[in-house]
This record gives C-alpha cells, sequence and structure tokens, in this order.
C-alpha cells in the first residue's frame, strides 16, 4: 500500500491540473447560469431578474433562425458525412491499387483549419467567380449556382464545405473498423447468395455500431461548436440566414454587448450538448470503470 | 468476369470522383494565386495560370493590407509560432504527468475526476467564454501572449489527459511495482521509466495540439490581443474585410500559406494524426 509521503507529489499534481481545471470550468459554467439570469449588458450587474433573459431570447427572431438552422445544419452534415464516410472506407477497401494515396487526399481536409475550409469553398461557390460563372461561360446561361447569397440555401453551402472536412475522419474509423471485421462473413454470405451490398448494410455495419457512435459524437461536437466556419464561409449570412448558435453568442457577447442574452443562449446551447452526449459519456464511463 | 470488370470500374470512378471533389479548392487556390488579376477577371477558374508568377504570394507574405497595416500575414505567422510553442510543450508537460499520476497512483476519485474531464472536452466554448474573459482581466492577462498560452492549456488539459492516463494504464502494473521496490518516487519513475516509454504517444499528443492550436481562431481573436493576433484571424481579416477590388491571388496565397503548417505536420506524420483526433472519443 502506497503511503500518504509517496503519494503526495501525485496528489500536487492532480490538484494543480485536473482539479484545477475542472474547478474552472465548473465556476465558469455557473458563473454564465448566473449572469443568464441578471440584467447584464455590458459589464456584469448581479440585479436579479429571473427568467426574463430567456424570454427576451425566445423573442428574438435571429435565435429561432439560428437553433432550426442547428438542426437543419447537424442532421444534414452528420447523415450526409456519414454515409459518404462510409462509402469512402467501403470502396478504399476493395484491395485497390495506390490505397494510401487515396487515403491522404481523403483526410488531409481534416488538418485545416475551419477558417481556411471556409474560404476555400467560398471562392468556389461565390456566384460571380466560381462554378456558376464558368458554367454560364461556357453557354448555360440560366445555369444558377448562388447558394452563398441565397438565403434559403446558405446553410447547405455551409454543409458542403463541413462535409468536405469531415468525411475522411469518418472514413479513417471506420476503415479500422472494416479491417478488423472476419473475413469468413464474406465466404458465407457468398455461399448463401446474399449481394455485398445487403452484407454491408444488414451485417458489417451493425458490426461497426461502436465506431459509428464515435463518429456521430465527434461530428455532432462539431456541429455544435461550429463558428469559425461560419465566419469564414457566409459571415451568418445573407442577413441571419445561415447562423449557427455559436456565432449567436459570440455576436451578442463581443459585439453587441448584451451578455445577459447571450448567457441565456449559452445555457440553451449547454443543454442541447448534455442532451446529445450525455448518454455517449455516461457509457464510455461505464466502460472506463470495468 | 464481366460484372466484376464493371464492379472495378465504378469503384474507380466513384474514388476518381471523390478525388476531385476533395481537390478542387485546393487546385482553385493554387492556380488563382498563381495568376495576375486582370487574368482572374477574365478568364475562368479552372483554367491553368498562363504565365504562373509567385508576386501574389510575396505579396501575400509581407506587404499585403490587413486594415492599417500593410505588412502581410508574416506578423501572423510569428505570433501563431509564439502562441503555439509555449502553449503545446507546457499542455503536453503537465497532461502527461497529470495522466500519469491519475493512471498509476491509487488516487481517491481518480474516476470521478476522468468522468468530469471527459465532460469537459464536450462543454461547448461559448458557456466558458464570458467567465474566463473576467478571470484572465481580473489575472492581468486578459489580450497578452500569457493570457491565450493559459487558455490553450486549459482547453487542452482535459482530452491530453484521457490520451496519457488511458496509455499510462496500459502498461503492466509490475513496472510500477518494480521501481516502488527499488525506491524510486513519483518523479524519478515519471523521468526514468515512464516518458522514455512513451515517445509514440508524445508525437501523438503534440501533432494533436500543434494541429489544434495552430487551427484556432474564436480563443485567439478573444484572448491574445491585438497585438497577438494568430494568423487565422490575421487571414480572415485580410480575405472578409478588405475594401475596394478583392485581390483574389493574394487572399488565396495567404489562405495557403496558412494552411501550410498544419498541412506539412499532417503529410509528415499521417498514422500519429488520425491517432490523436480519433483518441480522445474512441478510446475514453
Amino acid at each position: 500500500m502506497l503511503s500518504f509521503r509517496a503519494k503526495l507529489p501525485a496528489l500536487v499534481t492532480i490538484t494543480l491540473t485536473t482539479v484545477a481545471a475542472i474547478g474552472i470550468m465548473l465556476v465558469a459554467i455557473s458563473w454564465t447560469g448566473v449572469i443568464s439570469f441578471t440584467k447584464t449588458q455590458l459589464i456584469p450587474r448581479y440585479e436579479f431578474v429571473g427568467f426574463t433573459q430567456y424570454v427576451r431570447l425566445f423573442d428574438t427572431e435571429r435565435f429561432h433562425v439560428a437553433f432550426s438552422n442547428l438542426f437543419i445544419y447537424g442532421g444534414c452534415f452528420i447523415s450526409i458525412t456519414l454515409a459518404f464516410g462510409f462509402l469512402l472506407a467501403i470502396m478504399i477497401d476493395q484491395r485497390i491499387r495506390a490505397e494510401s494515396l487515396f487515403r491522404t487526399i481523403f483526410l488531409y481536409p481534416l488538418s485545416m483549419s475551419f477558417i481556411v475550409t471556409g474560404l476555400a469553398w467560398q471562392w468556389f461557390m461565390n456566384p460571380t467567380l466560381g462554378l456558376q460563372k464558368f458554367v454560364r461561360d461556357l453557354g448555360f446561361a440560366d445555369f444558377s449556382f448562388d447558394w452563398l447569397i441565397n438565403p434559403d440555401k446558405a446553410i447547405y453551402a455551409i454543409v458542403i464545405a463541413a462535409v468536405w472536412q469531415s468525411s475522411g475522419l469518418v472514413m479513417a474509423i471506420l476503415l479500422a473498423g472494416l479491417r478488423g471485421i472476419d473475413r469468413d462473413i464474406w465466404k458465407a454470405t457468398a455461399i448463401d447468395g446474399i449481394p455485398a451490398w445487403r452484407t454491408y448494410l444488414s451485417i458489417v455495419l451493425p458490426m461497426l455500431r461502436p465506431m459509428v457512435m464515435t463518429c456521430v459524437v465527434l461530428l455532432a461536437m462539431a456541429v455544435v461548436k461550429a463558428y469559425d466556419l461560419v465566419v469564414a464561409l457566409t459571415r451568418g449570412g445573407p442577413g441571419n440566414a445561415s447562423d449557427l448558435p455559436a456565432k449567436f453568442v459570440i455576436d451578442l457577447t463581443f459585439e453587441r454587448a448584451n451578455i445577459g442574452m447571450a448567457s441565456a443562449a449559452a445555457v440553451m446551447l449547454l443543454m442541447t450538448t448534455i442532451a446529445v452526449v450525455a448518454p455517449y459519456v455516461a457509457y464510455s464511463f461505464h466502460k472506463l470503470r470495468r | 468476369m464481366n460484372s466484376k470488370i464493371i464492379g472495378r470500374i465504378g469503384i474507380y470512378a466513384f474514388l476518381a470522383v471523390s478525388t476531385a471533389f476533395f481537390l478542387i479548392p485546393v487546385y482553385i487556390m493554387v492556380t488563382t494565386s498563381l495568376k495576375g488579376m486582370p487574368e482572374i477577371r477574365e478568364g475562368n477558374i479552372f483554367a491553368l495560370p498562363l504565365d504562373p508568377n509567385f508576386s501574389a504570394w510575396f505579396k501575400a507574405w509581407s506587404s499585403a493590407c490587413i486594415g492599417m497595416a500593410c505588412d502581410g500575414i508574416r506578423g501572423g505567422f510569428g505570433n501563431s509560432l509564439k502562441i503555439m510553442v509555449p502553449s503545446v510543450i507546457l499542455s503536453v508537460a503537465l497532461s502527461s504527468l497529470n495522466g500519469y499520476a491519475l493512471a498509476l497512483w491509487n488516487v481517491r476519485r481518480a474516476e470521478l475526476m476522468l468522468g468530469l474531464l471527459m465532460a469537459g472536452a464536450f462543454i461547448p466554448y461559448q458557456v466558458l467564454l464570458y467567465p474566463l474573459v473576467i478571470m484572465t482581466r481580473t489575472l492581468g492577462i486578459y489580450g497578452t501572449l500569457p493570457g491565450i498560452i493559459a487558455i490553450h492549456v486549459l482547453f487542452g488539459l482535459p482530452v491530453l489527459t484521457l490520451i496519457f492516463r488511458n496509455f499510462y494504464a496500459s502498461l503492466p502494473t509490475e513496472i510500477m511495482k518494480a521501481a516502488r521496490v527499488d525506491g524510486a518516487g513519483f518523479m524519478q519513475i515519471y523521468w526514468r521509466i515512464m516518458l522514455p516509454m512513451s515517445p509514440s504517444i508524445l508525437v501523438v499528443a503534440v501533432i494533436l495540439q500543434v494541429t489544434g492550436i495552430w487551427n484556432d481562431y474564436l480563443l485567439g481573436l478573444i484572448f491574445a490581443g491585438r497585438d497577438n493576433l494568430p494568423m487565422t484571424a490575421q487571414l480572415n481579416n485580410l480575405v472578409n474585410s478588405t475594401f475596394g477590388e478583392k485581390e483574389y491571388n493574394v487572399n488565396m496565397a495567404a489562405t495557403i500559406l496558412t494552411a501550410a503548417t498544419p498541412l506539412l505536420v499532417y503529410l509528415a506524420s499521417g498514422r500519429y494524426f488520425v491517432r490523436g483526433i480519433t483518441s480522445g472519443a474512441v478510446k475514453g
């Protein structure tokens, strides 16, 4: 058994790092919670006003746009990235030539800043510079690809850029999963005459469930944190059409000096995050204990 | 036999189209950055440059105007280095020590702390930012280099600690027992036994932090202060707020220059890079 004296350096280390970090985060979260119930605008004013900030928040048009965009963006981004990434993994797993070259190409966007990704796609999707101009110059005068400046489509422009950035991640995780599956499954299904696509969908996919879970959580976290990409690609525009909660909170805090309401929105964002990842954290924590 | 050939053609066709999708933005940026402005205005965005030259790159690096200053993006490069190097060293050193203490020293409530750290890795920054601004301002480090470094260390700690803790927890317990019997203490075991066993996990952690901190935009914008704005923030200012005619070639050259550092890290270290990105969530 370790004596207290021997353990002391470990305890000091943990106090100065883990405990301090957890402490700071808990204090900061509670602080934001408290501020959301006060009149605070530019500087903290601890005059409690109950749920007034939340009521104001729910009366704010831009908040509704941002939160409904969160679900449109999250739903499209996660489902497309999962499907595309899974397809890429399957294709790469077909004993192809130059496998590592393809893998490198599919993964490199992951190393880039969301700012870079946003700007890179901004030019391709810019109607007067990019694809629309190119196709029109070819002679198709009616061709239109104006998602960046179209309020109904701008959020989908962000989906495209985000899929580009993240599909490689899904591919890498699921490819590792595919490589771990017993090859005899393919002999068995071939004997039974089951087509390959059916085998992937009904047999392989369920076997990859833990990896798919991991992907969903990583992608969901990217959705909740999505700020830089919006700033670089659309700046939330046109108008507020492609706004997301993360950007809404930052703008209200640092540009509009409306910190009470920003805190209320941040609390709503935290609640959404908890609803999404709590089951996953509980599950991994359970696994950790064993 | 025929259907098999058709199948192979289908696979390669899919891979080719996907490759085009992944390479289009970079192709556009590289070719456009090598063109002059008249050629960009008149030609099409997919055309190869007629007279490729690097003048836009030099301008982006050292003389493009960001706001009032016309020193290009090189200042941002220096700032990003000044932020990144100490942040990476500090966060990796603290997290490895922390992970080692949590994994091998039978500390009470270690599981609870790990659970909270894991939750910490998932908290959206937005809930923490304003109180952190007040805290750093109280300490007098808001808008300074030490301020942004402290913030990066704080946000890096949860994931890195989990990575190191899982690594040290997977080592055979006999190593610790033997070292303890020989009378080695906490730091001695860390320096002489644990660190020499962990080069691969150190590489994973360093790569994760180098790319993560280099690519950060939001934290640098808020906590680094005007004089220390990282390269990503200066790039966004350059591209998204220039007045007058947009110099697309300069903007794209600046974008490539900003992306170059993490891209080179990725190309030099592919396997470790992927492990870092996934390990926080996969193994946790």
